[in-house]
Formats: C-alpha cells, sequence, structure tokens
C-alpha cells in the first residue's frame, strides 16, 4: 500500500469519524437539574435544542370559544346521553366541539356520530368514546394518586389523533428460525427497552398481567431471592420504558445505590409507583373489555385492542403537556372520588 | 553498566524549569526542585482541607466522610466553604499538587538528559481528572457536576451519573476505554510473564535474553513486537485508556444528554436500511 494510499485512507477514515461526531451528539451549552444532595449525582439532563421537539408535540389545543350556559341540561335537550347529561347543554355541545378537536379533528363529528341520527348508537367509535369518557372521569376521580389535580382530557393521550400515536399491543413471538432463532422475546433493538437488547414486550407482564416488578434482594446475602436474570431484565426493560416515555433518567426515581429502598428514592417514584397501577387498571378495566367492539382492522396481530403505555400520555415528558392542566375547564370530565372503604386504611397505614 | 553510569551522572545540577538552583537538591534520596516544593505545599494544604471538611462533617468513619461539591444553583461561581467552597479549594490543590509533580518529573527527566515520556504519560491522568472536576463542569456550566471526594461518595456519585445516561456501557468512549483498559492488562500480563520466564531462571540456568522473548512469541503466535516495541505498545494502551477514560465522561452531559443505548440509534438510522 503506498503513502498516498495510506494517507488518502487515513483521510476518509478522519472525515467519516468527523462526520459521526456532528451528526451523531449533541452540543453544549446544557440544562441540568438536580435531584439529590450536592455531589450526589441524583441530577436530570436535558439539551434545549434536543427538546424542540418534545415541546412542538407536547402544545395545548385550541378550546372552542366559551358559550353562554342554556340553563338547560344536556339530558333535557338532547337524548341518549349517557354520561354527560348532568352538564348545561351549551357546556355539553362545547365539550362535543372539544372533543372533535382531541381526537378526530380531520374526520369531524362523524368520526363517532351518525350524522343522520347523533343520538344513534353507532358507529362502533361512539360506544368506545362514551367508555372512554367514563374512563377520563375514573382517572380524575380516583387516579389522583397519579395524575393529582392535574387531570387528564382526551387531549392528554389522543392529541389530535383517532389512535394515539404511543400504544402497543401483543408481540407475535417469532421462533420460526431454526434452532437458534429463539429470541426469547429479547436480542433485538428493543423500542421499549430503550433501543437495547432488553426485551420487546415489558407491557403484557406490567401493564396488562401484574406480574411483580422488584427483583432486588432484600438482604446482603442471597436469602431465597428466586428472581431470575430473565426477570431482572423484564423489569429492567419496563423502566427503560418508563424513562423513555417521561424524557427522564433512573435518578428521577431512584438512587442508584439502593433502586429499591423507598427511603433514598424521589417523591417521584411514590407518583410512578401508582402510575403503574392505574395504566395496568385502564387496560384491564376500559381497554381490555372493548375489545369486541373493534372492527379487526383496529386490532393487533394477535386480534387484541390497543392498550396504553406511559408514553402513551407522557410523549417524553416527566409531567404531560409540561403539567399543564386542561381538566380545570372542564369539571364534568373529573369523576367521583372513590369511597374510602375500610380495608384500605390498614394497607395504607402499612 | 547503565545503571552504574547513570548513577554517577545523577544528582548534577540543572535541568530546572523555575527557580534557577535556589531548590536544586536532594532531601535523602528525594530530588525537591521549585515543583517539589509546590507539590508539598498543595498536597499538606489540600490535606489539611480534607480534615477540617471531616471535623465540620457528620462523621469520622472513613469510609463515609465526604467532601461534597456545591450545589448546582452555585454554577460556576465559589460557594460558601461549609456548601462546597472546601471543594473547590481542595480541587485546586489537587490540580496544583498533580501539575507539580509532572513538572518535577520533567526536571528530573530534563536533569537527566532523557526523554519526557514520563511526565507526558503521567498528564494524560491529571487530564482524567480535570476532565471530570473541571473540563465537564465548565460545559455543563457548574461546579456542582464534579465527584465528591469520599470513598462511598464518590462510588455513589460514580453509579449516579452512569444511571443518569441509563446505561453507561452503551457510552461509545467507555467501550473504547474498557478496551484500552483489558488489552492493557493483557499486555502487562504477557509482557510480566516472557521478562521473568526469560530472565529469572531457577538457580543454574543460565539468563535468557531479548533473542528467546522474541522467539517464544514468534513461535507461539507468528510474530514478536519486539522489545522497544513492547513499551511502546504499553505506553499507547496505558495512556489511551486515561484518555479515552477522560473522553467519555466529558461527552456524557455537554455532548449526549439522553441514554447512551439510544444515542446508537444513528447506526439503525443510517440511510442505507433505514
Amino acid at each position: 500500500m503506498s503513502v498516498f494510499t495510506m494517507r488518502l485512507l487515513a483521510g476518509i477514515s478522519a472525515a467519516l469519524a468527523l462526520l459521526l461526531v456532528v451528526y451523531a451528539f449533541e452540543f453544549p451549552p446544557v440544562d441540568s437539574v438536580q435531584r439529590g444532595y450536592r455531589g450526589l449525582a441524583m441530577e436530570e439532563n436535558s439539551n434545549p435544542r434536543t427538546d424542540r421537539a418534545k415541546v412542538r408535540a407536547n402544545q395545548l389545543p385550541e378550546p372552542a370559544p366559551a358559550t353562554d350556559p342554556a340553563g338547560q341540561k344536556a339530558s333535557e335537550v338532547y337524548t341518549n346521553v349517557k354520561v354527560l347529561g348532568d352538564m348545561d347543554a351549551n357546556e355539553f355541545l362545547r365539550l362535543m366541539t372539544d372533543m372533535t378537536t382531541w381526537v378526530s379533528p380531520e374526520q369531524g363529528c362523524a368520526y363517532c356520530h351518525d350524522e343522520n341520527d347523533l343520538a344513534a348508537e353507532r358507529p362502533y367509535t361512539k360506544i368506545v368514546s362514551r367508555r372512554m369518557l367514563e374512563m377520563v372521569r375514573y382517572i380524575n376521580g380516583s387516579w389522583k394518586t397519579h395524575v393529582a389535580d392535574t387531570g387528564v382530557t382526551c387531549w392528554a393521550c389522543h392529541r389530535g389523533q383517532p389512535v394515539p400515536a404511543s400504544v402497543w399491543y401483543l408481540d407475535s413471538p417469532k421462533t420460526a428460525r431454526g434452532a437458534a432463532g429463539n429470541l426469547a422475546g429479547q436480542n433485538v433493538a428493543s423500542a421499549a427497552g430503550g433501543i437495547t437488547a432488553l426485551p420487546v414486550d415489558p407491557f403484557t407482564p406490567f401493564l396488562k398481567d401484574a406480574n411483580e416488578i422488584r427483583v432486588i434482594s432484600g438482604t446482603a446475602l442471597p436469602a431465597g431471592n428466586r428472581a431470575s436474570i430473565k426477570q431482572t431484565e423484564w423489569t429492567y426493560s419496563l423502566m427503560m420504558h418508563i424513562s423513555k416515555g417521561l424524557g427522564v433518567n433512573c435518578t428521577y426515581c431512584h438512587n442508584s445505590r439502593s433502586f429499591f429502598d423507598w427511603d433514598q428514592s424521589t417523591p417521584q417514584r411514590t407518583t410512578a409507583w401508582y402510575g403503574i397501577r392505574m395504566t395496568r387498571d385502564i387496560n384491564t378495566q376500559f381497554l381490555e373489555p372493548l375489545t369486541p367492539q373493534f372492527p379487526a382492522s383496529r386490532l393487533g396481530p394477535l386480534g387484541d385492542v390497543a392498550k396504553v403505555n406511559c408514553a402513551t400520555c407522557h410523549e417524553g415528558v416527566n409531567k404531560p403537556l409540561y403539567g399543564a392542566s386542561m381538566v380545570k375547564d372542564y369539571p364534568i370530565l373529573i369523576g367521583p372520588a372513590p369511597a374510602r372503604t375500610a380495608s384500605a386504611a390498614p394497607a395504607a397505614a402499612k | 553498566m547503565a545503571m552504574l553510569s547513570f548513577e554517577r551522572k545523577y544528582r548534577v545540577r540543572g535541568g530546572t524549569l523555575i527557580g534557577g538552583d535556589l531548590f536544586d537538591f536532594w532531601v535523602g534520596p528525594f530530588y525537591v526542585g521549585f515543583f517539589g516544593v509546590t507539590t508539598v505545599f498543595f498536597t499538606f494544604l489540600g490535606t489539611a482541607l480534607i480534615i477540617w471538611g471531616a471535623a465540620l462533617g457528620p462523621t469520622w468513619n472513613l469510609w463515609q466522610i465526604n467532601i461534597a461539591p456545591p450545589d448546582l444553583s452555585y454554577g460556576l461561581a465559589l460557594a460558601p466553604l461549609k456548601e462546597g467552597g472546601l471543594w473547590q479549594i481542595i480541587t485546586v490543590c489537587a490540580l496544583g499538587a498533580f501539575c507539580s509533580w509532572a513538572l518535577r518529573q520533567a526536571e528530573i527527566a530534563r536533569k537527566l538528559g532523557m526523554g519526557l515520556h514520563i511526565p507526558v504519560a503521567f498528564s494524560f491522568a491529571i487530564f482524567a481528572y480535570v476532565a471530570l472536576v473541571v473540563i465537564r463542569p465548565i460545559l455543563m456550566g457548574a461546579w456542582g457536576h464534579g465527584f465528591p471526594y469520599g470513598i462511598m461518595s464518590h462510588l455513589d456519585w460514580v453509579s449516579n451519573v452512569g444511571y443518569q445516561y441509563l446505561h453507561f456501557h452503551y457510552n461509545p468512549a467507555h467501550c473504547i476505554a474498557i478496551t484500552f483498559f483489558f488489552t492493557n492488562a493483557l499486555a502487562l500480563a504477557m509482557h510480566g510473564s516472557l521478562i521473568i520466564s526469560a530472565a529469572n531462571p531457577k538457580a543454574g540456568e543460565v539468563v535468557k535474553g531479548a533473542e528467546h522473548e522474541n522467539s517464544i512469541f514468534r513461535d507461539t503466535i507468528g510474530y514478536s513486537i519486539g522489545t522497544l516495541g513492547i513499551h511502546r505498545l504499553g505506553l499507547f494502551l496505558a495512556v489511551s485508556a486515561a484518555f479515552w477514560s477522560a473522553i467519555c465522561i466529558i461527552i456524557s452531559g455537554p455532548f449526549w444528554t439522553r441514554g447512551w443505548p439510544e444515542w446508537w440509534s444513528w447506526w439503525l438510522d443510517l440511510p442505507i436500511w433505514r
């Protein structure tokens, strides 16, 4: 190899390396938020230039203009209003207009209504949207542990699309690649697992089924902890999803010197704990029972309904829509708080 | 032989970078020099400040003593002594001591008419420390990004910084640094075992030299890097390990704020197969 060829190759390599640096990296200045004692390195880092896309994706919709009250309930003016019947008829119309903006701005009212008979129980989207209204009221009333008073509306997930951008379906197992071809649900770039080789579907075990997330031993020496590496990887994959979905890192909730220890964790971990259970609740109590309502084209490859995960609402931000509360303008969407039961009290005290 | 001639030449005047003849003397086996004085000054001051910081803190448990940097809210300003200012002064002392040590190495090398390879190599270690407590904090806009001085506390810092980027093993410069550290250990193990096998035979056998050393590697893998080459390689591997360690922490934050696994999406997103 001549000197010229070597220099040429070195030059090309250097140019490619420079291109990679410019293309693949971010550049200062960056923002940091301290979440622990000084020097503990519990910090959130972000790059305002990288975050622009997130800011664009988390804008609030333009609300319909305010109206004077009609003085009559929606149920008195319209027929077949089952969930929102108690609200003022004009406010009801305004909410319907807003819901169109939130869910089906291009398709319009006809996405959920038969235009010739708005009261009719068709198309299927009307059945679904009514259940979704009940779900929103349930979330805002019963899951304040996660959504606080900020609450959610249809927009929190839908963002102007009939099907929210971030939903998940059951993954069809890929095993037909010969003896060495069983990937065991992992070992490919897992979108859910933060583009690592972790399991590709951490949702089924934790956000549909109620598997144990905790895998770390409670004792220094192995004393009966039966959690396997595999189980641990499922947990880590879920954590990677939460991280990606919320745009936060591990130290947002955990002090990594002791992941399991609540005493060393941030308060945000409590919110996340409730969030996992809320998401499971939404998937099992509201979405899965709706499966028969949907046409096959709306179902996943295994015939299951679209389900939610953390990213559905959060869209890359720790507080959806950067913490803006839309529901305060729509009090009808806040359902009743759950009655305190006798059995809940000792559980909370423990 | 060489040792004897060096020994004769060893205690000669000159070669100082600063101070002329003022500190050009030895204390016992140790060369002093201007930078020996500054090394001692910064070392004692820094250590005394650490002890004072420990006295201010809640514990004398050696594992738990913690001199932490300031809160991020202080940015690149000076902080009150008890709220990270101590860490800032100790950092200055450490930098002063490390740099003095390197310059003292340079003076001794000049005195002996040798190359400056030792101070240059040591500078890579200093660079790794500077990267941690100066370069990266400045790039991120706060001294609070430096690591705390304490046995357990600095480990907590390392762990949490790793998890700030979800999975630090996906940091490309960390990959390179680890590879150099491992290769460095491999090269040192091969070189050490080779030299001992040749130069330290059992009683009654002759000492073997470079021909044997080269032969055993040529017979084994068809190639011997040679007596000078192995030391060039060792120097390269060792300074590369330190250099890429420094790079891997400098890029974490200033040049990448998300999880390191996600960085690799540039590969998945290449237009060739995207």
